[in-house]
C-alpha cells in the first residue's frame, strides 16, 4: 500500500534520497509547486540567489569543492536562459551538476506560452544530457538517471525540465536504489595490455614528464598521482584545471603549464621524450600550436575517462581509457613489481636541465615598486591563509596571477572557470564553496571588471552570512584584454578601460559588509590579516594595483610552448 | 539508439556543432520498438571519422555504433522521381527505368513517378542518365546499411 505523491513532492523526495543538502535557485511561475514543497521540509536547504547565473555558479562551486553533485533550481523561460552561462561553464569543466528547470504546462508547450522556451533545445549542446519529463510516472527514475549520469564517467551537468502540470499530478513514489542503462556504461578499468605498454615506456624514458589536469581533481586521484610521481622522481606539471592535484610546494612540481605557464614547465613539456598525460586534454591554451608541439619527437601515454578526449588535438601512442585513479593504481602496482628500473643517470641529467630552466625565475616581478603589484597581493594572501584557503577566481589577469602565485598543495582548493572562461564566476562560486565548507577560509580573487558581472550576489552573501573575502585586483582595466591590445593591437585600448567605477568600499558597506581600499604595498599584509580576523563577515578589499602590469610568461596565440614571451 | 524524442536532434546537433558533414541520415524504429536504427553517411579524414565515432558514442542515447565501411556491407537507398513523360520521352523513360531495374509506380497522361532502389551510386547514375529538364521532382531517403554475412549490430 503506497500513497500517491504530487510531482513536486516526488522531486523534493528524490533530492532528499540523493542526500542533497543545498539547492541554489530562484523561484518563478513554473516552479511554484516545487517551491511549495521545499517550504514544507527542512532537509534540503534552499539558497536564494539574486540571478540564475549565480545559482548555477554557486552549485558549481559547491560541487567542485566537495565532490558532491551540485543542484540548481530555476524557472522556465528567462530562468533557464539566465542559467545557460552557468550550465555551459560546468559543462566545459566537467562538473557534476543536476539542474531542475520548470517548464510551462505540457498542453502549453509549443504554443509560445508566457515564459516558454525550448529548454531542452537551448541547453542540448552544453549539457552532458537533458530530459523533458512529460509523464509523471517517469519523474523519479529520470531524476535518478540525472544524478547517475552527472556523477559517473566524465562528469557533467544534466538538466531535468519539468512542466508545471507534472509537478501537480500524482502518482505512487518509488525511488530506484540503482540504475542500469544499456546505452551508458562508462569504462573504469584501463586495458591491461595498454597499461603494460605504458609501464615499459615509463621505464625506458630518458626525459619523462607528467602532465596532469582536471581529471585528477574530479576523480580524487591526487594521492595516486603523488605516489606515482614520487616513486619515479619524475617532474610534474598541472594544467589550470589540475592545480592542487600535485602539491605546488614540492620540488618535483615545475608549475602550471600553458599560455601563462612557467618557463620550466613549458620547456619540459616541449622537450620531454615520454609524456604521461593524466586526466588532461591537450587544449589550445595548454599546448599552443599543435604543429610546433609535434616538431619535437616524444612518446605520449594518455590516461582519460573520456575516449573522445584522446587523440583529439594531439595523437598519442598509448591511449588508456579508464578512471584515472584506477589506472594510476594499476601502473603503480606494475612498476613496483617490475625488476627493471628507470634510467637514474638520464633522469639526473634531465633534472639538471630542468633546474637551469627553473633558474630563469620566470615569475619574477618588481617587488620594490611603490605601486601595488597584483602578484604580491596573491603571495601575501597565500601567506595570510597559510596556503590553506579555498580560492575562487573570475577570468582574466587576476585568474592567471592567482594560478601562478597561490601555491595549491591540495586538490579542490582552486575553483575557476577554465574551459568557458566565464567572468562573473568568482563570487557566486565562492558562495557555493562556503556552503559546502562552513568555517573554511574562502577568498575570491577577482578584478574590478569581473566582479561587476555578478556583484548583486553581495546581497545573497549577506542573507546567508557568508564570510567570503573578496580580493579585488583593481587596475581600472579589463586587464587581459588590455594586455592583448598592448601586445597585438598597437596599444589601442578599445573599450577595455573601466570608467565610472563604483566606490567598492561604499558598495560593500551598502550591502552590510566590510569594505577596505588599499593602495600601498606596505598595507597589503595588514589588510589581509585584518580581513581574516573578521571571521563572521564578508570583507571586500579593493586593491588599487599597477595598471600596466602584464602576465608573464606568455605563449602568444598560434605559437609553440618554447616560444614564450618572458619578462 | 534509444527510440526517444530528441535523440535525432542530438545527433544532428553534434554534427553541426563540431563542424562535421552529414551527407545523409536515415532513421526508423527497429523490430524492438524501444530502439531506432540510424544510418549516417559522412566524409572525413581518418582522424575526423575517429572523432565522429567517439563523439557519437558519447551521446547518452546511442546504444551501439559501428563504422560499416570498415568491413563488407550492403547499402541501399530509395529514390522517387517524378518526370515529365509525353511523346517520345514517355517510351524513353520506361526503357531507362527498366534498364535500371526501377518501376513506375504512378502514372498520369503527362507524368511518371519512378521508384528506384540501390546503392547511392546507382541512383546517381540514373539521375545522370535521364534528361534533366524532364525531372519535376526528386526525393531520396539517404542510405541504409547492414554488415554483410553474419556480422550484426546488436545492443
Amino acid at each position: 500500500m503506497s500513497i500517491e505523491l504530487t510531482g513536486a513532492e516526488i522531486t523534493i523526495r528524490c533530492l532528499q534520497e540523493e542526500g542533497v543538502s543545498h539547492i541554489f535557485g530562484y523561484p518563478g511561475g513554473a516552479v511554484l509547486f516545487l517551491y511549495d514543497e521545499l517550504f514544507k521540509q527542512d532537509k534540503v536547504k534552499h539558497i536564494l540567489v539574486r540571478h540564475e547565473q549565480a545559482a548555477l555558479h554557486a552549485a558549481d562551486g559547491y560541487a567542485r569543492s566537495s565532490n558532491k553533485v551540485g543542484v540548481a533550481l530555476v524557472t522556465s523561460g528567462p530562468g533557464v536562459t539566465n542559467a545557460v552561462t552557468g550550465i555551459a561553464t560546468a559543462y566545459m569543466d566537467s562538473i557534476p551538476m543536476v539542474i531542475i528547470s520548470g517548464q510551462v504546462p505540457t498542453a502549453a508547450i509549443g504554443q509560445d506560452a508566457f515564459q516558454e522556451v525550448d529548454t531542452v533545445g537551448i541547453t542540448r549542446p552544453c549539457v552532458k544530457h537533458n530530459f523533458l519529463v512529460k509523464d509523471i510516472t517517469e519523474l523519479a527514475s529520470t531524476i535518478k538517471k540525472a544524478f547517475y549520469i552527472a556523477s559517473t564517467g566524465r562528469p557533467g551537468p544534466v538538466l531535468v525540465d519539468i512542466p508545471k502540470d507534472v509537478t501537480q499530478q500524482k502518482t505512487t513514489f518509488h525511488y530506484p536504489s540503482s540504475i542500469a542503462m544499456r546505452s551508458y556504461t562508462p569504462v573504469i578499468h584501463g586495458d591491461v595490455q595498454q597499461v603494460k605498454k605504458a609501464v615499459q615506456m615509463i621505464l625506458d624514458a630518458k626525459r619523462p614528464m607528467i602532465y596532469s589536469g582536471g581529471g585528477v581533481i574530479l576523480n580524487d586521484a591526487s594521492a595516486e598521482l603523488i605516489e606515482l610521481a614520487q616513486m619515479l622522481d619524475f617532474p610534474c606539471t598541472n594544467t589550470l584545471m589540475g592545480l592542487g592535484g600535485y602539491p605546488a610546494t614540492d620540488r618535483q612540481f615545475v608549475g602550471m603549464l600553458g599560455m601563462h605557464g612557467t618557463y620550466e614547465a613549458n620547456m619540459a613539456m616541449q622537450y620531454c621524450d615520454v609524456l604521461i598525460a593524466v586526466g588532461a586534454r591537450f587544449d589550445d591554451r595548454v599546448i599552443g600550436n599543435p604543429k610546433h608541439f609535434y616538431s619535437e619527437e616524444r612518446k605520449i601515454i594518455h590516461i582519460d575517462i573520456d575516449p573522445s578526449s584522446i587523440s583529439k588535438r594531439v595523437k598519442v601512442d598509448v591511449p588508456i581509457v579508464g578512471s584515472v585513479s584506477e589506472v594510476l593504481r594499476e601502473l603503480i602496482k606494475l612498476l613496483k613489481a617490475s625488476k627493471e628500473k628507470t634510467d637514474a643517470h638520464a633522469l639526473q641529467e634531465w633534472w639538471r636541465q630542468i633546474e637551469t630552466w627553473r633558474a630563469r625565475d620566470c615569475l619574477k616581478y618588481d617587488r620594490a615598486s611603490s605601486l601595488i603589484k597584483p602578484q604580491m597581493v596573491v603571495e601575501k594572501l597565500y601567506e595570510a591563509t597559510q596556503g590553506d584557503a579555498f580560492i575562487t577566481s573570475d577570468v582574466g589577469q587576476h585568474q592567471m596571477w592567482a594560478a601562478q602565485f597561490y601555491k595549491f598543495n591540495k586538490p579542490r582548493r582552486w575553483i575557476n572557470s577554465g574551459g568557458l572562461g566565464t567572468m562573473g564566476f568568482g563570487l557566486p562560486s565562492a558562495m557555493g564553496v562556503q556552503m559546502a565548507n562552513p568555517g573554511a577560509k574562502v577568498a575570491c580573487i577577482t578584478g574590478e571588471a569581473s566582479i561587476q558581472m555578478c556583484i548583486q550576489e553581495l546581497s545573497t552573501c549577506k542573507q546567508y552570512h557568508l564570510p567570503i573575502k573578496i580580493i579585488n585586483l583593481n587596475n581600472r582595466y579589463m586587464g587581459m584584454v588590455r594586455q592583448w591590445q598592448e601586445f597585438f593591437h598597437g596599444n589601442r585600448y578599445a573599450e577595455s578601460y573601466m570608467d565610472a567605477l563604483p566606490d567598492f568600499v561604499k558598495l560593500a558597506e551598502s550591502y552590510g559588509h566590510v569594505g577596505m581600499r588599499i593602495d600601498k604595498p606596505e598595507d597589503i599584509e595588514g589588510a589581509l590579516r585584518e580581513a581574516f580576523k573578521l571571521e563572521q563577515q564578508l570583507v571586500f578589499i579593493d586593491f588599487i594595483t599597477d595598471q600596466t602590469e602584464n602576465v608573464f610568461p606568455m605563449v602568444p596565440g598560434g605559437k609553440g610552448l618554447s616560444e614564450m614571451i618572458l619578462v | 539508439m534509444e527510440n526517444e524524442a530528441g535523440a535525432l536532434s542530438r545527433v544532428a546537433g553534434l554534427f553541426s556543432a563540431r563542424g562535421y558533414n552529414i551527407e545523409s541520415l536515415s532513421v526508423a524504429p527497429t523490430e524492438d520498438p524501444t530502439l531506432s536504427r540510424m544510418t549516417v553517411v559522412t566524409t572525413g579524414s581518418d582522424e575526423v571519422i575517429e572523432q565522429i565515432t567517439k563523439q557519437l558514442n558519447k551521446l547518452i542515447e546511442v546504444v551501439k555504433l559501428v563504422d560499416l565501411s570498415n568491413g563488407d556491407h550492403i547499402e541501399r537507398e530509395l529514390m522517387l522521381v517524378k518526370v515529365r513523360a509525353v511523346g517520345e520521352d514517355r517510351e524513353e523513360m520506361k526503357r531507362l527505368t527498366d534498364i535500371f531495374r526501377g518501376s513506375i509506380i504512378d502514372v498520369t497522361d503527362k507524368t511518371y513517378t519512378i521508384e528506384l532502389t540501390g546503392p547511392s551510386s546507382k541512383l546517381d547514375a540514373f539521375q545522370q542518365a535521364i534528361e534533366r529538364s524532364l525531372v519535376l521532382e526528386t526525393v531520396r531517403t539517404g542510405a541504409s546499411g547492414l554488415g554483410r554475412g553474419e556480422r550484426i549490430l546488436k545492443a
